[in-house]
């Protein structure tokens, strides 16, 4: 079945020049696994598409059961640079957890998603 | 030598709640307050005023705060750490001597007053000996924008406001500071901290990067069940609770609305974060992959198990320049067909810039509404959306073509589709852009200064 991030995750946004960077954080520490294996840099980059112009970076902060995702070349040059009305990325992070991934039946039973 | 001190957070940026810094001082016990008021390319608008007028080049807002809260802090041994001195900590810090005079505490206190950042006068002279402050985005020279720099400034750390606080002072002013270095600095001086205790002075900068956005870990901005969480109008700005060994508790006063959870503190540690194992300053490199959380109670999250790595040789540098010119002009088109006749206004827009030979460096449309934030993620915008707002950028270098293009956007309310309004602000103002530069600078170059003002 198809799973919204939004059942898994909660997401914070911000920048760094011309890169957005967002954290992703599961819910739960059961949901950690699930977002470790299905978002991965590229699936974000896909997900993006359109939107960030560079490459995609990800590190895992397995302690807070997070992910944090740099999206280079997508703040239109970023800072003062820019003409975007979210110049600042704030808004990347809702726009992750709109991303779907892929989750059997049994996985979503055995975390309590059904 | 004090166990535990109670350090809490005045202002997320300059342009925060003006009230926030006088409700940590007044709302319950705190032994620091901490306050930033330098965003990227703040110190380009200070330059410019101090060239205006030599006493000036400071962060304003900071004096009348001052005045507020001195005799409280005198009163009940409080602490300030600030980077309100922009490029004249020296004026900043007579300002703050004079209104303290004014409200009868000569003799009461020092001021701290924190410089060496400022190396404006000096890039030349870098430059000629092979220092050559690349972009370290992008890995240009500095001498492509030379002639357009507008300042430049180290990034000091916790290192010189620790000594000023050794030497006695009860404000401390800087200049360009870590933010998590106005948070490190009382831990360093209350406890006697080792400039090469890098789990310690990891574990201070990381509690400065959870309070150095206000709200933002207590509540505000807070992704996780927002519905839920009480009384906003009321935000509890956070205050970090620290002990000597180096773990903390994130917490903010009683009766104070926001909420400071896991989650909350979370999201806040996850902001403008770059590569977790590595977050560098000039004191220390923090892991950000060892920080563990758990619940103290109610508003209460305790911070522990942090472990950091020897401090580069480098300070960040923070150099602005010239880079422009920028307008922004909007409309609001109502429904029906909203989208449809922003669309449509759009193309009329640019065909008119067309064909008058307007060139830009980027000209961006966006529909407010409709798709301005997720872009494409947003799919196709519903029919009855109730109004949208059309938003046209542009930049360039040439100031005459940017303000031409602001004289299009009015006239479209009488030339263009129906049922179109927003418009009362006026014409769209011309933006002069200063642009951030980040580079390097071997520690070598730089030297804090730190010199104590009696009142």
């Amino acid at each position: 079945m198809q799973v919204q991030l939004t059942r898994l995750a909660h997401a914070r946004s911000g920048d760094k020049g011309d890169t957005a960077n967002v954290g992703l954080i599961a819910l739960h520490d059961e949901f950690y696994p699930l977002l470790l294996r299905a978002v991965t840099a590229a699936s974000v980059k896909d997900h993006f598409k359109g939107i960030c112009k560079g490459e995609v970076e990800r590190f895992e902060l397995p302690n807070l059961g997070a992910l944090n995702f740099l999206l280079h070349e997508s703040l239109g040059g970023g800072g003062t640079l820019s003409l975007m009305t979210d110049a600042q990325g704030k808004t990347f992070s809702t726009a992750l957890l709109r991303m779907e991934i892929e989750v059997s039946d049994d996985e979503a039973r055995s975390i309590g998603l059904i | 030598m004090k166990k535990k001190i109670r350090i809490a957070a005045g202002q997320g940026f300059w342009g925060d709640l003006p009230d926030a810094p006088v409700r940590q001082v007044e709302d319950g016990p705190i032994d620091y307050l901490m306050l930033d008021y330098l965003a990227e390319v703040t110190m380009s608008i200070m330059q410019k005023q101090k060239a205006r007028d030599p006493n000036a080049g400071y962060a304003r807002d900071f004096v009348p705060l001052i005045r507020q809260i001195l005799p409280a802090c005198v009163e009940r041994d409080i602490k300030v750490t600030a980077n309100a001195g922009g490029v004249n900590v020296q004026g900043c810090a007579a300002a703050v001597r004079d209104a303290a005079c004014e409200l009868g505490l000569s003799g009461q206190l020092k001021i701290g007053i924190v410089t060496g950042d400022d190396i404006l006068d000096r890039i030349d002279d870098l430059l000629a000996r092979g220092v050559e402050l690349r972009n370290m985005d992008t890995g240009e020279p500095l001498r492509t924008v030379r002639d357009r720099i507008q300042s430049a400034n180290a990034y000091l750390g916790a290192a010189p406001i620790a000594q000023a606080l050794n030497e006695g002072a009860r404000l401390v002013i800087t200049g360009r500071a870590t933010d998590t270095g106005l948070t490190l600095a009382p831990m360093i001086h209350e406890f006697g901290w080792a400039a090469d205790d890098w789990n310690k002075l990891a574990a201070g900068t990381i509690a400065g990067h959870i309070i150095e956005c206000g709200a933002q870990c207590s509540g505000g901005n807070c992704q996780y069940e927002w519905q839920t969480i009480p009384d906003l109008a009321n935000v509890g700005f956070p205050i970090a609770e620290a002990s000597s060994d180096g773990t903390f508790v994130i917490t903010k006063h009683e009766g104070t609305g926001g909420r400071v959870n896991v989650p909350s503190v979370k999201e806040q540690l996850l902001y403008e974060m770059g590569d977790p194992h590595e977050y560098i300053t000039p004191d220390c490199i923090a892991d950000f992959t060892t920080i563990e959380l758990a619940d103290d109670g109610t508003d209460r999250v305790r911070v522990f198990g942090i472990k950091g790595r020897p401090a580069t040789d480098s300070l960040k540098v923070s150099i602005s320049y010239s880079a422009g010119y920028k307008a922004i002009g909007t409309l609001v088109y109502a429904w029906p067909d909203a989208y449809e006749k922003a669309k449509a206004a759009d193309k009329i827009l640019r065909a008119r810039l067309d064909r008058l030979g307007l060139r830009f460096d980027q000209i961006l449309t966006e529909f407010v509404g409709a798709n301005a934030t997720h872009g494409p993620l947003a799919g196709e915008p519903s029919p009855d959306l109730a109004e949208v707002q059309l938003r046209v950028g542009v930049r360039g270098n040439d100031r005459a073509t940017i303000e031409r293009f602001t004289k299009e956007i009015a006239p479209l309310i009488l030339t263009g589709p129906p049922a179109v309004t927003g418009f009362a602000g006026g014409r769209p103002k011309v933006e002069e852009i200063v642009a951030y530069w980040p580079a390097l600078i071997p520690k070598s170059e730089i030297s804090p200064i730190v010199d104590v003002l009696e009142v």
